[in-house]
């Protein structure tokens, strides 16, 4: 039976390079994946490309490339990734300079676009955003970016082309690694099980090390062996949708069935139903078996057709957050801190700074679970932390100044005020036909 | 004892939905925890945070159950004031839970 194997290159955008270029060079890999687009960051990438049509792809794109480019190109190794965020065939024509500079050839770039629906925003005024039924209109020209998640179809269109980087912007995760399964396998869109069966191995391997023993370990009941040295997964796929998940000998990490386990339910609400462009698959039947070290067997899982909707996202500005932080110190420092957020609340009020929310934090006692009734008398050290999230920056830029005044203002001995604001892109969803987004392939080739 | 001592758990998150796993380490501890780790119960231990429905989904040949949380993360990812504003440490929250 045939077998392909594809290696995870990154899990998100800010991800280590280190274990990419391990498995490149000695995985014995047909394909590395690097997923590297979160829901908000097409977002901001689009708004980089308003500024100059020649950004809005993956700011590391250069560095990352830089380094992989000659390495796939001596082993072999075909890329696909998302990198292209907003603007893919910038993203293209940037891989392709790097190429050239490396005197690099023989090589054929493919850059999938169509999922950027932004240009026909008009015909979805009345429609209304899932999470909080707001509609597109109410939102006007606070809309940045509209980008609905495609599918493994333009994938597979540049691989039976010979493409030998497939750039996307917002392809759906696992769409990147069931794209070359499909190519590979000639698997159709009509076989929802098999679809089923590479979207779920895809959502496996799109965390990187999340399945590997990142993000897993837990001293004295979770250990994980070299975590500093941590691998990225390998996964061997054959063309009846079974697979292996392993990782290097030589990586830190380990892939258990805990490992695999906690990868596989990560983020996917209802197990039966996860919906994809490509298939909606059926995780409730899924088995794990642990055939060997760290190598996980993977079988069972289903899927059912696709719904033909794409979800799509919608990135909107929505007001601004204003964040500041001071520390207090030594015996007492809960109190002090507790006085220096009545001061604030007080300061605020008399000058009318009316933030649509905020909030108070004593990190380190209550800051992750938000509970009010926290009763620790004493810590070593207490950090109040205020956020606020406004309208106008004014109101934002007003809050951090008070912070910023309880220096000299506030409680003794209060030090390491930190503070910032941030622009709010929110992300919400509408769903779009498919046929909406024009799914199209370019090339480059050096 | 608390729930650390036989499962353990990740938190995901989408939008202002929270999705939390719990997996037991052993297969014979599934049933105890089909059973003390109720919806009613998960919803009480998040209340501070959780303002919407919790349900649960039983994977019995993992030995997991898939917890979602509706209206956890503070409006969602992007707007929520939490200093975690994914929400990431939600799971050990939720190994914290004395069975």
């Amino acid at each position: 039976m045939k077998s392909i194997k594809i290696g995870s290159g990154a899990g998100y955008s800010d991800d280590r390079l280190e274990p990419a270029l391990d498995i490149i060079r000695d995985g014995d890999v047909d394909y590395i994946v690097f997923e590297c687009l979160a829901e908000r960051t097409i977002a901001i990438a689009q708004q980089r490309k308003m500024k100059d049509s020649k950004q809005g792809y993956d700011s590391l794109l250069e560095y990352r490339m830089a380094q992989v480019l000659p390495l796939c190109v001596e082993n072999n190794v075909k890329i696909v990734t998302n990198m292209g965020a907003a603007n893919p065939k910038a993203a293209a024509e940037m891989v392709k300079q790097i190429a050239e500079k490396q005197g690099l050839h023989h090589l054929k770039i493919a850059a999938v676009t169509g999922d950027d629906v932004f240009p026909k925003i008009e015909r979805y005024q009345n429609e209304t955003l899932l999470e909080n039924g707001k509609q597109i209109k109410e939102l006007g020209s606070s809309i940045v970016s509209a980008n609905a998640y495609i599918g493994a179809a333009g994938i597979v269109q540049a691989l039976k082309a010979g493409a030998d980087i497939v750039i996307t912007g917002r392809a759906a995760d696992p769409s990147l690694f069931l794209g070359p399964m499909m190519y590979e396998f000639g698997w159709s869109f009509e076989n929802a099980e098999l679809l089923g069966k590479g979207t779920i191995g895809g959502h496996l391997m799109e965390c990187g090390a999340q399945i590997t023993g990142g993000y897993f370990a837990d001293p004295g009941y979770k250990e994980v062996p070299e975590l500093w040295n941590v691998g990225f997964p390998i996964m061997e796929v054959t063309e009846n949708g079974e697979y292996h998940i392993t990782k290097l000998a030589n990586a830190g990490g380990l892939v258990s069935l805990a490992t695999v386990k906690e990868q596989l339910l990560y983020e996917i609400h209802d197990p039966a139903n996860y919906l994809t462009p490509d298939v909606i698959a059926d995780f409730s039947s899924v088995q794990v078996e642990e055939v060997a070290k760290d190598v996980v067997k993977v079988f069972g899982g289903s899927g059912k057709l696709k719904t033909g909707l794409l979800k799509t996202s919608i990135g909107y500005k929505d007001g601004y957050i204003a964040e500041a932080e001071i520390s207090y110190g030594g015996a007492g420092s809960v109190e002090r801190a507790k006085l220096a957020k009545t001061i604030m609340q007080k300061r605020l009020a008399a000058q009318d700074i009316e933030p649509i929310e905020i909030r108070y934090d004593f990190i380190g006692l209550n800051s992750l679970y938000a509970n009010e009734t926290f009763d620790m008398q004493e810590a070593p050290e207490t950090r109040l932390r205020i956020a606020a999230r406004t309208e106008d920056e004014a109101v934002a830029n007003a809050i951090v100044r008070e912070a910023m005044s309880l220096y000299t203002n506030g409680p003794a001995g209060g030090g390491g005020i930190r503070s910032n604001i941030k622009e709010i892109v929110s992300i919400g969803s509408i769903l779009i036909p498919e046929p909406d987004t024009d799914i199209n392939v370019s090339y480059w080739e050096v | 004892m608390k729930l650390r001592e036989i499962a353990h758990s990740r938190t995901g998150d989408k939008g202002n939905i929270s999705n939390i796993s719990l997996i037991a380490f052993k297969e014979e501890d599934y049933e105890l925890l089909k059973d003390k780790v109720t919806e009613d119960i998960v919803k009480e231990w998040f209340k501070d945070i959780v303002q919407g429905e919790v349900v649960r989904y039983e994977l019995p040949t993992l030995n997991a159950f898939n917890f979602v949380m509706y209206g956890a993360l503070g409006g969602g990812v992007t707007k929520s004031l939490a200093q975690d504003m994914h929400g990431k440490s939600l799971s050990s929250k939720l190994l914290d839970l004395e069975i």
